[in-house]
């Protein structure tokens, strides 16, 4: 490569309304990201609709925000690389259309991209991808264990059957009566409590890399309902603790088991729920013990939440693999990864 | 001076290029598929047969609602980022302005409309003087039957303009009896070219701030309001789908 490449990065796929300027794939020249929690919280969750408006009242003022902190011009943009799924398709649409007319207005590539991918390249924005690599992505929306042999050469070996497990705490979180967003309010007290309550792991059937979380869900919501009726009191310590035992347990384990059977020189945690730190204290305890030779990359918190840095970071490598996308680029809420 | 007019609000895409007053191109269909799909390329398509490039214009224009959220959205944001992009100035226009315009040589009162579904429906008033077009209610969400009723009351002649009349036809008749008229199906659709003419006259906007107008709130925040108010939504307000993809 004799000339650099930098990539605007585009990120409208749930709620957060980002742009990111990227350099060479790797290097973040800025990445910006408006947050629409405060709106959703008062709902308890995101609601479509309302992201969708927060979308178009932010889109320019973010993109222009990127561009001016990396100091970019249209005219220094090789490509712009924008999320076209999975996500809340109107969402989606948001980001998308805003991508298609600047690709058009000033004559600049348009590149798709995957939302997981984008999660997995993040990786690339803090340590370079050795392969074969095994990504295990986990957010709210989104369990899945990704197998790579090369760059953008993607292979979902596991994803969850229902709920992803980030959905699982904000579940779990809402019955223990803690506030939207539940997942780091669990995380934080499971360091208090103790995993003292005997929780269901779901395991599949022998070999499947595939995730359940419902039923780990269900049994969470029903030991909490049967302790109420006897007038119990069940300490959200000791059930916090034991739910992100099972959770983590589940995950630990079949990434393991799959990076040994891929026999993979890296494994990369990506996602939202990368920022769980029971995840990743018992990941990187079981790496070193089971799995000394093999390198775990977990990227900081402001890349494992959505952003567009990711976006843009993977967008760059499909654009020196010769992807283009045309101005019919179309938003897909059930994108596969492919 | 040279406008670009972007219409995804309800079923028909419509586009115009303008220079000064002259239209170089108009683009309608009105089939129900995908604006988000099918806009940029029908814009990239009409710059060409126009022989005009994105760089040459001076102002977007857009139809801003009501209509269908994701449908407004999708115009909305490919004006905003292009006016923001191109640094130039955004200039909105009523969708139901749009569609009054071209009723602009009927000499009694002008009613369009679009349907917004559950016996409602998204419509307002106009009156033209033969060319320029006059507000006299505001843009509104209603249920079909008290709209009759009031047209009714003002007992003068009306011309319902949209694909949806047909929907309402027969209320209208029944309410407003010979005073009813319907457009042809060839004004039943908005003009592109009406939507550049109209934006001309508007007041300049900057990109960022430029919203759609919904004309409703979201169901979730309507939902919302009534639980702070301790009461029930009365069914008043209409609502619909948190989800409104169409
Ligand atoms: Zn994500």
């Amino acid at each position: 490569m004799n000339e650099d490449v930098y990539v605007l990065g585009i990120e409208t796929s749930c709620d957060e309304t980002a742009a990111a300027v990227v350099k060479n794939g790797r290097a973040i020249l800025s990445n910006v990201v408006a947050s629409q929690m405060e709106s959703h919280r008062r709902f308890g969750g995101v609601v479509p609709e309302i992201a969708s408006r927060h979308h178009v009242e932010q889109i320019t003022l973010v993109i222009e925000e990127a561009m001016q902190q990396a100091k970019v011009s249209f005219s220094d943009l090789q490509a712009i690389a924008v999320t076209a799924g999975p996500g809340l398709v109107g969402a989606l649409l948001v980001g998308v259309n805003a991508a298609k007319a600047l690709a058009f207005a000033h004559g600049i590539p348009l590149v798709g991209v995957h939302h997981i991918a984008g999660h997995i390249y993040a990786n690339q924005l803090v340590s370079e991808m050795k392969f074969p690599l095994l990504a295990l992505v986990v957010s709210g929306g989104h369990t899945e264990l990704v197998y790579m042999e090369e760059h953008v050469k993607f292979k979902v070996i596991g994803e969850t059957r229902d709920d992803a497990a980030g959905e699982a705490y904000d579940k779990v979180a809402r019955a223990l009566g803690l506030p939207y967003p539940g997942g780091p309010h669990i995380d934080r007290l499971a360091q208090e409590g103790e995993p003292t309550i005997d929780l269901p792991r779901a395991w599949l059937e022998e070999g499947s890399y595939d995730f359940s979380f419902s039923g780990l869900k269900s049994a969470v919501l029903n030991t909490l309902h049967r302790a109420k009726q006897r007038g119990e009191e069940i300490d959200p310590k000791q059930m916090a603790a034991s739910f992100q035992a099972s959770v983590v347990e589940v995950l630990t384990t079949k990434t393991l088991q799959a990076a040994k059977q891929y026999r993979v020189r890296q494994v990369l945690l990506a996602g939202g729920v990368a920022a769980n730190r029971g995840l990743r204290t018992a990941l990187g305890e079981r790496m070193r013990q089971e799995l000394p030779g093999v390198e775990l990359v977990i990227p900081p918190l402001s890349l494992c939440t959505d952003n567009a840095a990711m976006i843009a970071a993977a967008g760059t490598m499909l654009y020196w693999q010769g992807r283009r996308s045309d101005l019919a680029l179309n938003a897909d809420p059930s994108l596969p990864l492919a | 001076m040279k406008v670009l007019g972007i219409d995804t609000s309800n079923t028909p895409l419509g586009l115009a290029l303008a220079d000064g007053n002259v239209v170089k191109g108009e683009w309608i269909t009105n089939v129900k598929k995908d604006h988000s799909l099918r806009a940029m390329p029908a814009i990239e398509s009409l710059f060409r047969q126009c022989g005009m490039a994105p760089k040459d214009l001076d102002l977007i224009v857009v139809a801003k609602g009501p209509g269908s959220y994701t449908g407004v959205r999708i115009g909305v944001t490919i004006a905003k980022t292009l006016a923001w992009s191109l640094g130039i100035p955004i200039a909105g226009v009523s969708s139901l302005e749009v569609l009054a315009a071209n009723g602009r040589c009927f000499s009694g009162l002008i009613v369009p409309l679009f349907d917004a579904r559950r016996g409602h429906i998204y419509t307002g008033l106009y009156h033209s003087d033969g060319s320029v077009l006059r507000q006299l209610e505001p843009d509104q969400l209603v249920v079909a039957d008290e709209w009759a009723r009031r047209l009714g009351e003002r007992g003068e002649d009306v011309l319902f303009i949209g694909a949806d009349v047909l929907l309402y036809h027969e209320l209208f008749q029944r309410v407003l009896g010979g005073r009813a008229h319907m457009a042809p199906p060839s004004l039943a659709l908005p003009r592109p070219s009406e939507l550049v003419m109209l934006g001309k006259e508007k007041e300049r906007r900057n990109a960022h701030t430029f919203v759609p107008d919904y004309l409703r709130l979201a169901e979730a925040e309507v939902k919302w309001l009534a639980k702070q108010k301790g009461e029930r939504n009365d069914g008043d307000r209409c609502t619909i789908s948190a989800n409104d993809h169409s």
